[in-house]
């Protein structure tokens, strides 16, 4: 369906779009990889993560945010928008607590595979190494806001069942994931380890109980391919 | 203590008050703290409750604004206002003052929850520094030793607030020089009789013809917003006054707030008449909380003599209406569209742009936001003509800009200059002799050296929120710097990655150096993360928060690098001195026990 009115270039290649697409919506339909975290093609723009940084028509913004139009010319794939996806990467490591190795959603999880997709060989800058609890009171489900990034997918897809088990409080460095209880733990609210919400988390700080390794590591999601390698959706 | 069904029924009056309307929800928690000191889990739920909102969204708003508290703080809060230019005259040292004569530390509540003492972003009393906010609704101003020592006697007393010295809570207007606006002596209704004689689009059009621009910072042209609020689509539309005025060093629309309250309101009525919005709201930052009364009789009093409410001045369906909304202490509330989340009862996180506010703001509607300066500048366009206003300023800057002017400078205070006036006369004027460096625009704006004092403030050379903080060859640039970076990082909403960590990175690095422990290298890291930050935050302050930093490292270098202890790559610790307990475990102190030979 692409034709000259309805498509823009990303890194000089044509993608076509649909009215009401986001260039990020668009180009990850056609098969296009630019790399994001908080962006989910069921949930939509956030703008936060700020990973799908592009230059568009020169000028930097999101990508996630920006509506496709015909004629854009979008850069995404160069050395100065990658090193910036680098150091963002860098900074969502050493803002939290990450180690990989003992993390059950290795190998599975977008932030780790992004960053190995983009490059990123060390932290770069001190880690914040911030004191923060875990909240194991669920009977199905663990949260860990150790590795929280503030995508906020739980708190959209919770909304979008009608739960709103989570919230966003605090504000700068201490802004953090809340839940949705006078106790503020998880076991106290109506989340179902069965939810979305539940399922969404782009890296290991909503967990299921009980699933520890049943895929072995070297045969997980991103063990198998690269957070690039999407499928267009228009091919048979 | 109050008993739990007297603080029920203490909620449930402010909410009554509210009509437990979703969108007052920030107003509803200030006024439940201003009643009961602080927000508890019982008000908290209750509020939900009544709101429909969840209680994890009414904990994530409250726990977003500086000056809402969801534990108990002192009965007596003191918050010293630590804008660089408080610093210059000392507010930290009389802060620990207060904090021994009180024998508490800095952040911390006294054990018999008595009192707490803190810091805050820039009060808005550069001219009458160092100052002080005191339970979020005192402003004490001048602060010295002699005050601390006897407020530190009054709270220890438990001497109610409103019996301390009343001279300490004078707050002057220190206007210092007059133009166009603040010479303007008209009575209340006047532009608006001009305006009712143009008719609303001979309004427009004269706004138009006078080019005047946003006195807010970005400088968008008055009447081109006016106009695409009017031919926007919207059941409703708004006009808000932005009087969140957080900018550090910034202070005159404290002084219009004061005194010429009455053609802010007016301003806000013509741009209501041109765009046929029927409510308007005036965003007041929560540090001057202590001019709502004031604000209040103001609209009050024209409502009275019908400028404001039904049929202004007679004419039927003239109707417009102005509600104050306090803010609660978030600099980011100052962008127009986080300063609209907050109006709607949210966290005050910027929206994505487009869509711009004048046709999706308030509700979705079409809303002009304009700074409280743009207002009055438009009342008297409107009143006297565009081409008076012409005459003043440049050929891209019309008119005359409001200035405060704080810092090394002999008369602090408000000054009002044409535009395209150099730096340099500015500084003659204000009795300035020995400046080293200028502050333009505040946190956000330009800092300029010396070299150039010629250039002129306007918006095709040097452009100005109206903060003008002089430092001379005494001052610290890197200092000037580091508080800077304090802030940005203090109040970063925390929505986007490259501000919210960006910001704690650039201080600790700034504290590295601090140390003494910086190399070529943290610079280098510096410059880095500005350039991260210029291009890849969620909104124009992240994009703005290295601006100090990058003009100091540039214009300043020495600054920083008589700081560094080498031009390599230096760790952030002392690694010999890592080594000390194992010295101290085997008994040992020879050279062989050092990393590196001594002596």
């Amino acid at each position: 369906m692409s034709t000259e009115s309805s498509s823009f270039l990303l890194d000089e290649q044509a993608v076509p779009f649909h009215e009401g697409d986001t260039v990020l919506a668009a180009a990850t339909r056609a098969g296009r990889y630019i790399p994001h975290l908080c962006w989910h093609p069921d949930y939509g723009t956030h703008g936060s993560c700020r990973l799908c940084i592009v230059r568009i028509n020169g000028k930097p913004a999101a990508a996630c945010t920006v509506q496709a139009r015909a004629g854009l010319e979008v850069e995404s794939n160069t050395a100065e928008l990658n090193a910036h996806r680098r150091t963002l990467l860098q900074m969502l490591f050493i803002e939290g607590n990450h180690f990989c190795p003992s993390c059950e959603k290795s190998g599975n999880c977008a932030l780790q595979a992004t960053a190995y997709e983009m490059g990123m060989l060390g932290p770069h800058f001190e880690e914040f190494y911030p004191d923060r609890a875990v909240d194991a009171s669920h009977p199905d489900v663990m949260l860990d806001f150790n590795r929280c990034i503030l995508c906020e997918l739980c708190v959209r897809a919770s909304h979008a069942e009608g739960k709103d088990v989570f919230a966003i409080g605090g504000y700068g460095v201490r802004a953090q994931l809340l839940v949705n209880a006078s106790s503020g733990r998880l076991a106290d609210t109506n989340l179902a380890v069965t939810d979305r919400a539940a399922q969404v988390c782009p890296v290991g700080a909503i967990l299921p109980k009980r699933k520890g390794f049943s895929v072995p590591i070297g045969e997980r999601e991103y063990d198998t391919h690269r957070p690039s390698d999407i499928v267009p959706e228009d091919t048979p | 203590m109050p008993s739990p069904d007297s603080v029920r029924a203490t909620v449930q009056t402010i909410l009554t008050r509210h009509g437990a309307r979703s969108t007052q929800l920030v107003q509803i928690l200030r006024e439940t703290q201003e009643a009961l000191g602080w927000l508890s889990p019982d008000c908290l739920a209750d509020i939900a409750d009544a709101t429909g909102r969840t209680l994890a969204e009414v904990r994530g708003v409250a726990s977003f604004y500086r000056f809402l508290h969801l534990k108990p703080v002192g009965e007596y809060r003191v918050l010293w206002s630590d804008n660089i230019t408080d610093r210059m005259l000392g507010n930290r040292a009389l802060m620990m003052q207060l904090c021994r004569e009180l024998g508490i530390r800095p952040n911390t509540t006294s054990d018999d929850g008595l009192v707490s003492v803190a810091l805050t972003s820039c009060s808005g009393m550069c001219d009458q520094a160092p100052a002080v906010l005191i339970n979020h609704r005192w402003v004490g101003t001048r602060m010295d030793r002699e005050r601390v020592a006897q407020m530190a006697a009054l709270i220890r007393q438990r001497v109610p607030i409103p019996e301390w010295p009343a001279e300490w809570f004078v707050v002057e207007d220190n206007i210092r020089r007059r133009d166009l606006l603040l010479s303007c002596t008209a009575e209340p209704g006047e532009a608006l009789r001009a305006a009712l004689a143009r008719g609303a689009l001979g309004t427009l059009e004269e706004v138009k013809r006078a080019k005047l621009r946003g006195r807010g910072g970005a400088g968008f042209t008055t009447g081109a917003k006016w106009e695409a609020c009017l031919n926007a689509h919207g059941q409703e539309r708004f006009v808000v006054c932005n009087a969140d005025e957080g900018e550090p060093g910034t202070f005159k629309d404290r002084v219009l707030l004061t005194a010429h309250a009455d053609r802010i309101v007016e301003g806000m009525t013509l741009a209501a008449l041109v765009t046929g919005a029927r409510r308007g709201f005036i965003y007041l930052r929560g540090e001057y909380r202590y001019l709502l009364e004031h604000l209040q009789d103001v609209l009050a009093r024209r409502r009275a003599d019908k400028l404001l409410g039904s049929a202004i001045l007679g004419r039927l369906g003239f109707d417009f209406d102005i509600d104050i909304h306090l803010g609660c202490g978030a600099y980011v509330c100052g962008e127009e569209s986080a300063l609209i989340e907050s109006l709607e009862g949210k966290r005050g996180v910027p929206r994505i742009r487009p869509p711009y506010p004048v046709t999706h703001g308030y509700m979705g509607q079409p809303t002009v936001v304009n700074n409280v300066e743009t207002f009055v500048a438009a009342a008297w366009i409107v009143q006297y003509g565009a081409e008076g206003w012409l005459r003043a300023g440049t050929l891209m800057s019309s008119g005359t800009r409001v200035h405060s002017f704080s810092g090394d400078v002999a008369q602090p205070g408000i000054y009002e200059f044409p535009w395209g006036v150099t730096v340099e006369d500015m500084l003659t004027e204000c009795g300035a002799h020995n400046a080293q460096a200028v502050l333009v625009s505040g946190a956000s704006g330009a800092c300029l050296s010396l070299v150039e004092f010629g250039r002129r403030l306007a918006f095709e050379d040097v452009p100005s929120a109206g903060a003008f903080m002089v430092f001379d060859r005494t001052r610290d640039m890197f200092e000037v710097a580091r508080n800077f970076a304090q802030f940005f990082a203090h109040e970063s909403c925390g929505f986007c990655t490259p501000c919210r960590v960006g910001t704690r990175l650039v201080v600790k690095r700034m504290e590295k150096i601090e140390r003494g422990r910086g190399s070529r290298h943290d610079i280098e890291v510096l410059a880095e993360l500005d350039t991260l930050m210029h291009t890849a935050t969620h909104c124009g302050l992240g994009g703005v928060a290295c601006n100090v930093l990058h003009d100091t490292i540039s214009k300043f270098r020495p600054a920083f690098e008589r700081r560094l202890k080498s031009l390599h790559f230096e760790p952030g610790f002392d690694l010999d001195a890592e080594l000390a307990p194992a010295r101290a475990a085997t008994g040992r102190d020879d050279d062989d026990a050092h990393l590196e030979q001594r002596g």
